[in-house]
């Protein structure tokens, strides 16, 4: 029998006997950058190939939900650091060897500039929420309007922004490929949890954001086209995603002893059934099962694949980071 | 490293259950607020005032200095370099001495036991108040039975300045647990053997061996400073290392030769190396000549004990048991077998260390580099007093007459003395108990607790509230040893030396010196003429100054080393006077003889586990002693509780689990008071389980230790007492495991 | 100048008088450590083999901690030792999951907290707290630059061996064999 134990009593908090220092903040804020870059990229791509009036949704709508997200994510974010006093230090160094500077940073360019976007469709916008059953948005956005118009500076100002709209379109493109990438690479960016410690992480990250937004954006489209278009596009990404979970955990098969333990904790550990049962079912086949249903001409109401594609998304962050937690270098 | 992957990997899994999935819980800071200042600034060792000290958390008592920070508070202690106990470096307990003195569970008033309500309580009191009550009730006593009739148990330094008020008293009855529930086996068998005991610390010359050899000796586990020190030197010059022990123990897994025997045969295996020594001529011939007494008797003797013969008993292969007292004769005479401290095991305890003793003759080492080396120790004067008044009886008449070899008071037969049914005239009636929790010290709580219920007086003088605070009339609360001054420190060693300790802070609460709650007894007692200094500093410095320092001095250097007198070694054919009978180290005891007992130890088989019973064995841990220091908020961080260490197999075949808690129940029915969790491990034997002293402590008052893990005194209620010296036995209890609390199961 | 640390398993008996004494040193508050004792046994009773080592920070020379750090709170000073500002630090925790020993912590005050070699002791040429207490001399602390430092003496005589060589940092505390 094998035995290693602690014999001077350390019991430190969240690190001890198993490192939990990060809760449901971080997955949090990891999906709904993820979320977010996803919108944003329709936008601006679909914006930047001309495709702005096939997909009015995606391009003037769904955005308006970005800025949103990404401020739950940032009051996650806060919410999480332990000595947020000091949250300022974040903005007085630029280190681009840590993917939490990126982030920092990242964020603090993508916020203003996805504020911006919807500003620029805020008449559209405006008259998508006229007539829902919640008033709120509708009554927010008139008097934005509203505002604009009585005030010449802000009138100004809002024509400045339509009339850069490309320039801004095209940063929101590259901003957004940088979050939806920097949201599986501040995971993978720390070699010594062999979980995160794997090239794919990225890329996955990327394609679930992007896929989370699709769905979104397929979930809010009236348009029968728009809708079917992009759970096409969703249709691509989980099997994308599906590809790139197979690949990774054939690399960590094929790796060190302590990146097969890890995968071990999904194959026959105590993440098999919520990482298999419930992510990889629940999350990616079955919502993409329905969707090619609904392509067979199947009335599927699309809210439900898309509900399940984002909680899939969510409870992916909440697996890899709580499980890479639990992956360690033994020694 | 790959190699090793498995087990941190298991324990996480325990908890990981609890942590993973999906947990949404908040983060949540346990933190206990921490009992040292905001500013967390490492404290600057130039600047810092220090003082001098020795320490009080063991019998050791390494000398050093305690350091305050800027704000004056005590931060750190730190070994004294010139302190031969230390070598500058205090081991766990020591350095975390710290936590005794900002432990806020500690005795803070004097408290009287009242009744109230038909209820006993503890009332707290003035120091007049307290002393008052004590001094009228020893008067009383003494009118009443004798003074003689007062008894100390004390393990304190501070009892120093007790033992001098209870002598000018009138009594002797004093009596250490130390001697009769520890070391005074070996004590007894080494003064049969050499004429003089070992005493402590052990003049062992580890530092020049060539061969250790270990009986149940767990050093490491016991944090016996300057002896771990040298042992680890021994390692590193690449010293043979001998160890016999059923558990695979720290200095097991360091040994050369790692004996894994049955327990309660280990006097089995020492005939049988005596037997290898003496009959393939092994022994060193030219020294047991000259300086040894009854070789032919002791080769008659064990005769028959071959190594073949002892497998049979101790489940050691003869050629295992061959190739260690090779080891040893080869190393001879730079070889020790050591006599161990704790030896109360099993009732013939003196004729085991008896054994120990002859084998150390045969190899020559007593006396011999490597081997023995001769002690001295620098002469304490005494503060001019009055002759102390003759006591018409004392504890000798108790106990001499049964245990005619007992060095010292024997604290449980003080106690005895102290039972109702105690129909001789040498009646106990007080007690004075100084720093020691005679309820998990001295085996057989019942009876103590029976003397308790019988006394006319029962003062506990401590600094934590313990289990016996409890029993008590009065309390006083003594402070810290950081907070106060002590007697001087002068111990054998290879130099003769003294320490000074002195208070590095004024005393929390109301809590009072040992010497000054002594002096105070004395002056209400009518004794005042014994202690004619108004305050300690008066005294010790006249002392200083009669050993050729002074107060002053020893404040700044804490440690004086003197030249020595005496040699270290025998000279080569030197002529040597051992103090016994013969004037040689006898093999053969003239004095057990004469006495009654056997005159060469003899092998008796004890009493092995029945079905479903596992030996209880006990021991230590580096960062506690015994059970003082389970509430020390420095230690506690260390180890908080004791676990019961089960061999894989027995867990498999009782479907334990790691760290489950169960319950122990021993062959007199006892049901520990908490329960205990489980370590399953190789290191122990599957015939015994294992537990470190001292815990499971039933004192709510220590808000650390209460309930945490099981006392292993509790279940010690077969005493096997030692005929030549009267110490108590405690290794032959048996227990059995119990999934759930058996209290609950009685319907 | 390149500070480092061995630890010799064959005389440590793991009495964590290591641990107390950094404790009582850097005010360390109750609960947390900077420094462990860990133990490994590894066979069947008797044919059994045991390991004990005092760990702490590595103070690697490839050190992501200081990497992924997005604030520059932590930070490598000279001699190569690892410490962090705590005014600096906003405490995201990205440290903690970056270093393979699980040799940081967050502090009550909510920064993070680790060992500091006993910088404050070093620059004045004293050993760290753990060293200069451990009472088997397990421990031996000094300069790799310097060919007579104890360290450097250690590790040209003994066999060694480091903690997650595979990670990749480069630990500065070597286990002596």
């Amino acid at each position: 029998m094998k035995e290693e134990l602690f014999i001077s009593g350390r019991d430190i908090p969240f690190i001890d006997p198993v490192l939990h220092i990060w809760h449901w903040q971080i997955p949090l804020y990891l999906f709904v950058g993820g979320l977010a870059a996803g919108l944003i990229f329709f936008a601006s791509y679909f914006y930047l190939t001309g495709k702005e009036d096939k997909y009015p949704i995606a391009v003037k709508i769904a955005p308006i939900i970005a800025p949103i997200v990404i401020v739950l994510g940032l009051i996650a974010l806060l919410l999480d650091l332990r000595h947020p006093a000091y949250f300022w230090q974040l903005y007085t160094t630029i280190r681009l060897d840590s993917p939490m500077s990126w982030g920092a940073w990242t964020l603090g360019a993508v916020m203003p500039l996805s504020v911006l976007w919807p500003l620029i469709y805020i008449y559209e916008l405006k008259n998508y929420f006229e007539g829902m059953i919640c008033k709120m948005p509708y009554k927010i956005l008139n008097w934005l309007t509203n505002l604009i118009e009585k005030n010449w500076i802000l009138k100004w100002a809002f024509a400045l922004i339509i009339k850069n709209k490309k320039p801004i379109a095209i940063a929101n493109l590259v901003l957004s490929v940088i979050l939806g990438v920097y949201t599986g690479i501040l995971l993978s960016a720390f070699n010594a949890r062999p979980l995160w410690n794997t090239s794919i992480l990225g890329p996955l990250f990327l394609v679930s954001g992007l896929s989370t937004g699709a769905a979104t954006i397929m979930w809010m489209a009236k348009d029968h086209y728009e809708k079917l278009t992009f759970s096409k596009i969703d249709l691509l990404l989980i099997g994308i995603e599906i590809f790139f979970i197979i690949h990774m955990f054939m690399g960590f098969l094929s790796s060190t002893e302590v990146q097969q333990e890890a995968a071990a904790l999904f194959l026959g550990g105590e993440f098999t059934a919520v990482f298999w049962g419930v992510f990889f079912i629940g999350g990616l086949v079955f919502p993409a099962t329905l969707e090619v249903m609904e392509l067979f001409g199947y009335k599927i109401p699309i809210s439900i694949p898309a509900l399940f594609i984002l909680l899939g998304g969510a409870l992916l962050r909440f697996i890899m980071v709580d499980a890479g937690q639990i992956t360690r270098y033994l020694y | 490293m790959g190699g090793k992957k498995t087990s941190r990997r298991d324990f996480i899994k325990i908890s990981a259950l609890g942590a993973g999935g999906l947990a949404l819980a908040n983060p949540i800071l346990n933190w206990v607020p921490s009992f040292f200042p905001k500013e967390e600034k490492p404290i600057d060792e130039s600047k810092a005032k220090k003082f001098p000290t020795f320490c009080e958390i063991c019998f050791w008592k390494c000398a050093g200095f305690t350091y305050l920070n800027e704000d004056g508070k005590i931060q750190k202690i730190i070994g004294n370099e010139n302190d031969p106990h230390s070598n500058g470096r205090f081991c766990p307990r020591g350095t975390g001495g710290v936590g005794m003195y900002y432990d806020n569970d500690r005795l803070k008033t004097p408290l009287l036991r009242v009744e109230e309500k038909g209820e006993n309580v503890f009332k707290k009191v003035s120091w007049d108040e307290a002393l008052d009550f004590i001094a009228n009730k020893m008067k009383k006593i003494s009118k009443q039975f004798g003074p003689e009739s007062m008894a100390l148990l004390y393990h304190a330094s501070s009892g120093s300045y007790f033992k001098h008020l209870l002598h000018a008293y009138g009594s002797s009855n004093i009596a250490k647990p130390s001697y009769a529930q520890c070391l005074g086996p070996r004590e007894a068998g080494f003064v049969a053997t050499y004429g003089t005991s070992v005493s402590s610390p052990e003049p062992v010359d580890i530092k020049n061996t060539q061969c250790l050899v270990l009986i149940g000796n767990h050093v490491g586990e016991n944090m016996h400073n300057g002896y771990v020190q040298e042992v680890s030197e021994a390692i590193d010059r690449g010293a043979a290392i001998i160890t016999v022990d059923p558990r695979f123990s720290t200095i097991a897994s360091k040994s050369k030769y790692w004996l894994p025997i049955k327990p309660a045969t280990d006097l089995a295996l020492l005939l049988s190396w005596i037997h290898v020594l003496i009959y393939e001529d092994l022994y060193d011939k030219k020294y047991v000549e000259k300086y040894a007494f009854g070789l032919e008797e002791l080769k008659l003797h064990v005769k028959t004990n071959t190594p073949e013969w002892a497998y049979s008993i101790t489940d050691i292969k003869p050629e295992l048991i061959r190739n260690a007292a090779y080891e040893m004769a080869k190393a001879s005479p730079a070889v020790i077998v050591h006599p161990g401290r704790h030896t109360t095991w099993y009732g013939d305890d003196t004729q085991r260390t008896r054994a120990i003793a002859i084998l150390n003759a045969l190899l020559g080492s007593y006396g011999r580099k490597g081997g023995w080396y001769f002690p001295e120790t620098k002469e304490v004067p005494e503060y001019p007093s009055p002759a102390y008044p003759h006591p018409h009886w004392s504890w000798q008449d108790i106990t001499k007459p049964t245990y005619k070899s007992a060095g010292t008071g024997i604290s449980n037969d003080l106690i005895k003395a102290s039972l109702p049914d105690n129909k001789s005239e040498h009646k106990i009636k007080g007690w004075l108990v100084v720093g020691t929790d005679l309820l998990s010290t001295i085996p057989g709580r019942d009876i103590t607790i029976k003397a308790i219920k019988n006394l006319d007086l029962f003062v506990v003088v401590d600094t934590m509230p313990m289990e016996i605070t409890g029993y008590a009339d009065v309390v006083l609360p003594e402070c810290t040893y950081l907070e106060r001054y002590d007697d001087i420190r002068s111990n054998q060693h290879r130099y003769p030396n003294i320490a000074l300790r002195m208070p590095a802070a004024e005393p929390r609460w109301d809590s009072k010196p040992g010497w000054w709650i002594a002096r105070e007894l004395a002056i209400r007692l009518g004794l005042q003429d014994y202690f004619k200094w108004e305050n300690v500093e008066e005294e010790l410095d006249w002392k200083f100054k009669q050993m050729g320092t002074s107060l002053a001095e020893m404040q700044k250097i804490g440690v004086k080393v003197y030249e020595k007198e005496k040699k270290l070694y025998l000279n080569e054919d030197e002529d040597y006077f051992f103090n016994t009978d013969t004037g040689k180290i006898e093999l053969y005891s003239l004095d057990l003889e004469t006495k009654g007992y056997d005159p060469m130890p003899k092998y008796t088989a004890h009493k092995q586990p029945d079905p479903g019973f596992y030996r209880l064995i006990y021991g230590r841990a580096p960062m506690h002693t015994f059970g003082r220091t389970s509430n020390n908020p420095n230690l506690v961080d260390l180890k908080s509780e004791n676990e019961l260490w089960v061999n894989p197999k027995i867990a498999k075949i009782l479907g334990l689990e790691p760290s489950q808690k169960v319950w122990l129940r021993n062959q007199d029915k006892v049901v520990s008071s908490f329960p205990i969790k489980v370590r399953i491990t190789e290191r122990i034997r599957h015939d015994s389980v294992y537990m470190v002293h001292g815990f499971g402590k039933t004192n709510k008052n220590l808000t650390r230790a209460y309930g945490k893990g099981a006392n292993d005194s509790e279940l010690i209620t077969n005493i096997k007492i030692d005929p030549i010296m009267g110490g108590t036995g405690m290794r032959e209890n048996f227990v059995e495991i119990l999934i759930t609390n058996p209290k609950q199961e009685v319907i | 100048m390149r500070y480092a640390m061995t630890m010799d398993i064959k005389k440590c008996v793991g009495c964590s008088d290591c641990v107390v004494a950094c404790q009582t040193e850097n005010n360390v508050p109750s609960g947390y450590c900077r420094d462990w004792i860990v133990e490994n046994v590894d066979g069947t009773y008797p044919n059994l083999e045991m390991e004990i080592r005092s760990e702490r920070c590595n103070h690697c020379d490839d050190t992501p901690c200081v990497r992924t750090c997005p604030t520059g709170a932590s930070h490598v000073i000279e001699g190569g030792i690892v410490k962090v500002t705590p005014a600096e630090c906003i405490g995201c925790g990205a440290c903690i999951q970056a270093c393979p020993y699980d040799a940081r912590y967050f502090h009550p005050d909510g920064y993070v907290d680790k060992c500091t070699f006993c910088d404050h002791r070093v620059a004045k040429g004293q050993d760290t707290a753990c060293v200069s207490v451990c009472p088997t001399h397990s421990l031996a602390f000094g300069d790799l630059d310097d060919p007579n430092s104890p360290v450097s003496i250690l590790l040209r005589n003994r066999k060694w061996k480091v903690n997650a060589p595979e990670a990749g940092t480069k630990p500065q505390v070597y286990f002596l064999i």
